[in-house]
């Protein structure tokens, strides 16, 4: 039996949010949170760090063209690119750590579209004031002066912020003042000009206008985050047996005893994506905690207890209903699954900090010549053929000296040298043509495969490297 | 058949959609998300009205705004190639003997001759240039007409053996088979391979082949058999055989001679080409 009624819409419109002032402490933390961030973000590419007079001086640096990554004291070439993956499952652990511990207090303090939509409403608010002033002028159909020059205003300044974010994200792929320069002179690259506009529009369109739709109907980490919260994570929550039922309430008006809710909708108004923290947890929620400072300003007011709306674990619900006092917040943060993140995410970055220190300055890479893998020369002797990678990260020429090992007849010679050595600028790979010959007759010549080692040595001040590889020789055939 | 439970307050608002008792929550998306989707449409037919898109019989729609891939390497190409142009008339009145002192020149030479070798020498000096049977490894140090800079671009720029070059290099061995008689033809392969250091398939006939050489041979590979480069004649003491050196291929050698061929790639290729071919040759591993 199939019941037929005329469907709503499937679609809505956006139904406008104006989030209120607040303040308290949750309120500061994201100030400061916000402040700091986007500082990094806006400053970090200007910060200088002197490498000598071959590399880049800018601190933290991601050279595409040459395929490096500086970041401060730490230089990575591309070959070494499973730092950068290491650092991205480092995230990747971190997020299942705070997610399980904190709910989504990724989305609620630090995700960028969080932390510039922010920005843009302390910016709306600037400029047209507080809720009902904004609600006042969104009602106002007609566009007088008045709207009009608030709005331009509002607008331009958007404008400017989304320039100065756009702009910010190039000065990481070059010098930045030089990029600067050649930015405003119109002399920049394309690309960068493009890049500069697709980041600005987004900011404007994502942080001014399209807000908690980005997180509702964009983002798909509301929907992989309830995989990742159980029962004893923090989140922000109403306690019902304490509020209910609230002060405008059907059982209210019947004459029963009111809870601490006065249903003053300071939690939903203050709510930036716009929804009732009191019909519990869903899925728009970003906890981002502005309707705790919301209500204990309101606690505090009528002279009840704080935490009417706080950050809560399910598990309390039921303490809480028995009349118990809820787990201590520590309980709920250190258990099994969080240390369990912990110890993973932290031996990941020891493993990558060991790496990272045993590190050597110079480096080879071997590879045979296998078209064809060995030429007869007219004495007899036998020769292969070597591509020899040298890499010298030493921030100064470097002269690296060859040696073969592996049986005593062998010898090595380097293309285009009569020396055993070839110097490596700085900072810089050299690949070097090597030969190495065995004379007639000789075990290396005659036989299969000989097993042999180059040695690589900075003969400035006796660092050594190896690599080991094979010679072939006539018997192969 | 089931009964949907009557609607209770608080309960989410449904589409009214039921089937088989499952109702579908209304979640209704936003508007501006299907014009987003219209636009996309919008978008796709433009596309493939303004670039090449549709298939027609034996060939595609050209697009309005005649872009072609293939018109976007042929500018790159022109590109790299104007912008090479300095370099490649610097290289081609270049002293040959001092490009290797002149880094910059030398590893465009070394570069650009990589690719012409790809191109036009690969075919029968094979790509790893060791060369086949009749057709000579590169990489060795055993040179039939010199093996320094300037014969080999003698040797790329005229040709072996051909009528197309006046100033093609030629060697000409008699077919012996015709001037020999049997007994003298195996005699002197035997002397040949013990020359070389190899074994000989008759000892026996070693002493008599040497007569036999020192008549017929040694006027053009010399009394010891080193060959003369001026010549083009191959040193027959060394390790190396073109043809092969075991006793059927120098029988056959003897017998019949052998006539390789090489084209002269003036006629085909750029002065700086050829230059920057023998360069790339040269620094093989066999140069002198």
């Amino acid at each position: 039996m199939t019941e037929q009624v005329t469907p709503p819409s499937l679609y809505a419109a956006r139904e406008p949010i104006f989030p209120r002032r607040v303040s308290g402490a949750f309120r500061n933390l994201k100030w400061i949170i916000m402040i700091v961030t986007l500082g990094i973000y806006y400053v970090v590419p200007w910060i200088r760090w002197d490498r000598g007079p071959d590399l880049p001086n800018q601190a933290v640096l991601l050279d595409l063209a040459n395929r490096r990554f500086y970041f401060f004291w730490i230089d990575i070439w591309s070959h070494e690119f499973y730092f950068v993956a290491g650092l991205l499952i480092m995230a990747g652990l971190g997020l299942f750590l705070f997610t399980s511990a904190l709910g989504r207090v990724w989305c609620g303090y630090a995700c960028p579209q969080t932390v510039w939509t922010d920005l843009f409403i302390l910016v709306e608010r600037w400029i047209e004031g507080d809720r009902n002033a904004r609600l006042r002028l969104h009602r106002q159909e007609k566009m007088d002066f008045r709207k009009f020059r608030l709005r331009l205003v509002k607008w331009t300044l958007w404008l400017l912020i989304a320039v100065a974010t756009g702009g910010a994200w190039v000065f990481y792929f070059a010098d930045a003042p030089t990029l600067m320069v050649n930015l405003l002179t119109g002399q920049a690259a394309a690309v960068a000009y493009i890049t500069v506009g697709i980041l600005t529009a987004t900011t404007f369109v994502f942080g001014g206008f399209a807000r908690e739709q980005i997180c509702i109907y964009a983002c798909p980490w509301p929907r992989i985050q309830g995989a990742m919260m159980d029962e004893d994570t923090l989140t922000v929550a109403y306690r019902p047996w304490r509020g209910e039922p609230r002060k405008h309430s059907d059982e209210v008006k019947a004459g029963a005893e009111m809870g601490d809710c006065i249903d003053c909708m300071a939690c939903v108004n203050v709510c930036p994506m716009g929804i009732d923290i009191r019909d519990g947890q869903q899925m728009e929620c970003i906890t981002c905690a502005l309707c705790i400072d919301a209500c204990d300003d309101i606690m505090a007011k009528i002279g009840k207890p704080r935490g009417l709306i706080d950050y809560l674990a399910l598990s309390d619900e039921t303490l809480e209903r028995a009349g118990n006092a809820p787990r201590p917040t520590w309980k709920h943060i250190f258990r099994p699954r969080t240390i369990l993140y912990t110890a993973l995410w932290g031996s990941v970055g020891v493993a990558l900090l060991v790496a990272l220190f045993i590190r050597a300055d110079i480096e080879v890479t071997v590879a045979p010549v296998r078209n064809p893998t060995f030429v007869t020369l007219s004495d007899g002797s036998i020769r292969n053929t070597y591509d020899i990678r040298l890499r010298n990260k030493n921030n100064e020429e470097r002269l690296f000296g060859l040696a073969v090992q592996g049986d005593p007849t062998l010898r090595i010679q380097l293309e285009g040298t009569p020396y055993g050595s070839v110097p490596v600028p700085a900072d810089a790979s050299h690949l070097q043509r090597v030969y190495v010959v065995a004379p007639p007759g000789s075990a290396p010549a005659e036989g299969g495969l000989t097993d042999v080692r180059f040695w690589v040595e900075d003969l400035s001040n006796g660092d050594r490297a190896y690599k080991d590889s094979n010679f072939t020789g006539k018997g192969s055939n | 058949m089931t009964k949907v439970p009557p609607k209770q307050e608080g309960d989410p608002n449904t589409t009214g959609h039921v089937w088989d008792g499952i109702e579908e929550f209304d979640n209704p998306m936003p508007r501006w998300w299907l014009w987003c989707f219209y636009l996309t449409i919008v978008w796709g037919i433009a596309y493939s009205l303004a670039y090449p898109a549709w298939p027609l019989i034996s060939s595609a729609t050209s697009g309005l705004l005649g872009y072609s891939t293939r018109g976007e390497v042929a500018v790159d190409i022109a590109a790299v190639e104007s912008q090479n142009e300095g370099i490649n008339m610097q290289l081609a009145s270049a002293e040959l003997t001092e490009i290797a002192g002149n880094p910059e020149l030398e590893g465009y030479a070394t570069s650009a001759g990589a690719a012409v070798y790809r191109t036009w020498c690969v075919q029968c000096h094979g790509s790893g240039a060791a060369g086949a049977v009749g057709y000579p490894n590169l990489l060795d140090d055993d040179w039939l007409w010199g093996g320094d800079i300037e014969a080999i671009h003698y040797t790329i720029s005229h040709g072996i053996r051909n009528e197309e070059d006046d100033d093609a290099r030629y060697s000409e061995m008699p077919a012996f088979g015709e001037i020999l008689e049997p007994e003298e033809l195996t005699s002197v392969v035997n002397y040949v391979m013990q020359l070389s250091g190899g074994t000989p398939v008759d000892a026996a006939q070693v002493d008599a082949g040497g007569e036999v050489f020192l008549d017929n041979c040694s006027a053009c590979h010399g009394e010891e058999g080193l060959g003369d480069r001026e010549q083009g004649a191959p040193n027959l003491a060394d390790a190396i055989w073109l043809y092969g050196g075991d006793y059927d291929a120098l029988i056959e050698t003897v017998t019949y001679s052998r006539y390789g061929v090489m084209p002269p790639w003036t006629q085909r290729l750029s002065e700086a080409e050829v230059r920057a071919v023998a360069v790339y040759v040269h620094q093989l591993g066999g140069g002198e």
